[in-house]
């Protein structure tokens, strides 16, 4: 066998008492695409940070082309051309398309933008990018800054690519479109490691997988003698069910009917355009669609935290049977109209928590008001801190400790606990398992399922499609701030899903669909 | 005529009241693309002309008849290097430890001016002297004009008229302006101070930018307290009588947009500003001192108006007044 264009033997790395990666060996060579399997927090990018210089690892050695080498820096690692295209983009928002990919060379010669230019014109041209090399990055979409982050390794000559999580913030359609690149770059020779958690991307593209699992490496397979099953027991240690006991919905009532809204930003633009939907009782709603086309807005409506330029937001009261309309209304007036509704934000430690103060602060933050006195109650507060910490098994010091020092599942399931614990009739939850792994995820899916055979109504925006489908009752897919189509999740088909959310000129059909 | 000679004179003391102001700004825009927001610019102004101070009266006391060319070399480097000083006292703090940057910096403008006023009031005391520091001999050669300048009439006059300090701090300005926009090591600094983490992972030493931008930065500063104690007062220092001119040149920073060949200008309209009130016949003092607000006024409608209008260039540096910690996970 040739010598591989890179090989890691014996990686290890601690962060504090984590252990990120242990013992892993790797390798990848010229013409290939390797990809790296593992779950959130299986050291997938840590170990790729190492390779682009980011960290330096504790133990272990790399080689490039045969001979061991010690990558300090980034710097380090371009010299031995290794490029690195990181999943949150290292741009600057602020400069153009051309400025990014030269920024830190120390090439020869004047400094010259056209020939610049001209340079990322060539290698657009070689592997099929479409891209204007003066356009400033904040006008971009996400799929042109993946593009000035690729031609960017490919300018500094990379031949060996690195991508973490390249498809995570793509349309199918992108996605496709940055396959067909990658494969023509692997046939003109260069080295690719692809980090990914979608197994189907795994078949489809790549020549071998590389699983790790909790930062131990489990072992190198052929794609082509491998198969979905066999990966994701690799990949998860034991064979898990990806069934999610769903039950049908027990005596549905509208409980929340949003009409016709309309939400304007502050830039000025349209993010929620004549939506229309019903979330019922004992049901869980599924919001689709790719991120930032308004599922932020829309929850952030119905809590009270968007100003709304038209529609309604109607609740039915089950206790009073009294209709009341939640537009326009702040957050304290529709709690003191006796609304249950409660809401796990997308940005949990920016709006859910309180990063520096502990868990039973935290816990204050719903019931701070309850007393007489001018003095807080703070016994309760700490009795459900001890609860939640105890039945969601949140690993944590003990309740006094900063929310900020827990990892991402751990802050999650003390939030998810608070806000099921108000006894919500209206629950709310933005990608709830976000950066959790898969055990942790399924505790979050059952609390769901248990909310919802209480009888609450569930609105769950998600990202994981096949997750959708298996745990709501109905999909809604928002697409380009309209609804783009309403499906009944039991028979519902991936695809069609995909295809409601990249398509944005919609309105007619989708904005009726639930009336 | 008469209305042309005042306008005139008025020029002339806008563009000299500016030259402090003017270095200061450029010194400050050139820290500030680093990601450094170094509110100690008024005491590194300030330790920058008493250590200009210092060294001209240590070179008068130690030779019978000064030298021009050692009279301007001597306080010309012994103000970089104070303000040098200054400048990595401030990085040291802000960039190694990572300690805030607001509080540094208004420690460190209120340390300068200690240090200023100290030595301000004691130096002539060491060498068993008395009455006021006044290096009378290095001030004229500092305040030299152009040869040709007053063969020029009211133009030379009004523009010529300066000590070479004047003409620097415009050089310096477009310097450091085609530093910023044409070459490549501006760009990696406008880089870092937009986005470090970036610029780290473009193999940009965000470290070292952040310590030469500051410090270069702070010598620049510097020399607007120069230029102020050897050519605007020749030579004569009394304790606070720099006033609050740092903190003018910050706020230039913002009313020039964070570029230094705006600043150029803007420092001069500044600089009008400031004096504008000694033009207006028959002013109360309250009427003077309301007059003076007028540049801190001004750059608040800049800001306000900016705000408004969301222009991505024209906001600060992103990262500006933010540490930056390579491995934080």
């Amino acid at each position: 066998m040739a010598t591989a264009a890179i090989e890691l033997k014996n990686i290890s790395k601690r962060f504090g008492s984590i252990q990120a990666n242990k013992g892993v060996n790797l390798s990848v060579n010229k013409g290939e695409i390797l990809s790296l399997l593992g779950e959130n927090g299986s050291g997938k990018t840590t170990l790729m940070n190492m390779i682009s210089g980011i960290y330096y690892p504790d133990e272990g050695q790399i080689f490039i082309d045969g001979e061991e080498v010690v990558i300090r820096s980034p710097k380090d690692a371009f010299r031995y051309n290794i490029g690195m295209i990181h999943q949150h983009f290292k741009l600057v928002d602020l400069f153009s398309a051309a400025e990014n990919i030269v920024l830190g060379l120390k090439e020869e010669g004047k400094f010259d933008m056209k020939k610049v230019c001209a340079r990322v014109a060539e290698i657009s041209e070689r592997y099929g990018f479409d891209i204007d090399p003066n356009k400033k990055i904040y006008e971009m979409s996400v799929s042109e800054k993946q593009t000035v982050e690729i031609i960017k390794v490919l300018y500094r000559g990379a031949n060996i690519l690195i991508l973490d999580e390249p498809t995570a913030v793509l349309t199918p359609q992108e996605t496709q479109k940055l396959f067909t690149i990658l494969r023509r770059m692997r046939d003109d020779g260069k080295a690719i490691i692809i980090i990914t958690h979608k197994l189907h991307e795994v078949l489809s593209l790549s020549d071998r997988v590389s699983v790790l699992r909790k930062g131990e490496f489990i072992g190198t397979v052929k794609t082509a003698e491998t198969n979905e099953s066999e990966l994701t027991e690799m990949m998860v240690g034991k064979k898990v069910t990806l069934d999610i006991k769903r039950t049908d919905p027990v005596d549905p009532v509208d409980r929340l009917v949003v009409g016709s809204i309309d939400v304007i930003n502050h830039d000025g633009v349209k993010v929620l355009d004549d939506v229309c939907f019903t979330a019922r009782s004992g049901e869980i709603l599924g919001i689709a669609g790719i991120a930032g086309s308004g599922q932020r807005e829309l929850l952030e409506c119905i809590a009270g935290l968007q100003k709304v330029q038209r529609g309604k937001v109607l609740y039915n009261n089950p206790q009073t049977g009294e209709e009341e309309n939640l537009r326009d209304k702040t957050p304290l007036q529709i709690r003191q109209l006796g609304v249950r509704l409660s809401f796990v934000p997308e940005d949990r430690l920016g709006m859910g928590l309180v990063s520096d103060m502990d868990i039973i602060d935290n816990m204050m933050l719903r019931s701070y008001r309850k007393g007489a006195t001018a003095f807080v109650e703070r016994k309760d507060p700490k009795n459900l801190a001890d609860t939640i910490i105890h039945d969601l098994e949140v690993v944590t010091p003990s309740a006094t400790t900063p929310v900020r020092q827990l990892s991402g599942g751990n802050v999650q399931k003390v939030l998810v606990g608070r806000e099921i614990a108000a006894a919500p009739t209206v629950l709310m939850v933005a990608y709830p398992v976000r950066g959790l792994d898969i055990n942790s995820s399924y505790m979050i899916y059952n609390m769901l399922n248990e909310q919802k055979k209480k009888g609450v109504a569930v609105i769950f925006v998600g990202e994981d499609l096949d997750v959708l489908i298996e745990l709501c009752d109905r999909i809604l897919v928002i697409g380009s701030g309209k609804v783009a189509g309403i499906v009944e999740a039991r028979d519902a088909d991936k695809n069609e899903i995909g295809l409601l959310m990249t398509k944005s000129d919609s309105l007619q059909e989708g904005g009726a669909a639930d009336e | 005529m008469n209305f042309l000679n005042t306008a005139a004179t008025f020029v002339n003391a806008a563009i000299i009241q500016g030259i402090p102001l003017l270095y200061g700004a450029t010194g400050e825009i050139i820290t500030e693309k680093s990601g450094n927001l170094n509110l100690g610019i008024p005491g590194i102004m300030y330790v920058g002309g008493i250590s200009g101070i210092i060294g001209a009266y240590l070179y008068e006391h130690s030779v019978e008849t000064p030298a021009a060319f050692w009279c301007i070399v001597i306080p010309f480097f012994a103000s970089l290097l104070g303000s040098a000083l200054m400048a990595l006292i401030y990085s040291f703090l802000t960039i190694t430890l990572r300690a805030n940057q607001n509080v540094t910096g208004l420690a460190l403008t209120t340390f300068g001016i200690g240090v200023g006023n100290f030595f301000g009031g004691s130096l002539l005391s060491f060498f068993n002297e008395s009455g006021s520091i006044a290096v009378i001999t290095t001030g004229g050669y500092y305040k030299t004009k152009l040869p040709f300048a007053d063969s020029l009439g009211l133009f030379g006059e009004t523009f010529l008229s300066f000590g070479f300090l004047a003409y620097l701090a415009v050089i310096i300005a477009i310097v450091a302006s085609w530093y910023l926009n044409h070459t490549r090591t501006g760009l990696n600094l406008r880089a870092v101070g937009e986005n470090p983490a970036t610029a780290d992972a473009a193999g940009i030493n965000v470290i070292r930018h952040k310590y030469l931008s500051t410090v270069i930065g702070g010598m620049i500063a510097g020399l607007g307290g120069l230029y102020f104690v050897m050519d605007y007062t020749c030579g004569a220092w009394t304790n606070n009588g720099f006033g609050d001119r740092g903190w003018l040149a910050i706020a230039i920073v913002i009313f020039a947009l964070w570029r230094p060949r705006s600043a150029i200008l803007s420092s001069f309209i500044f600089g009008g500003l400031y004096i504008i009130c000694v033009y207006i016949p028959g002013l109360s003092s309250a009427a003077k001192e309301l007059i003076k607000m007028l540049p801190y006024f001004v750059t608040i409608v800049v800001l306000v108006v900016t705000s408004l209008r969301k222009k991505r260039e024209y906001q600060p540096p992103a990262s500006l007044g933010l540490s930056y910690f390579r491995e934080e996970r």
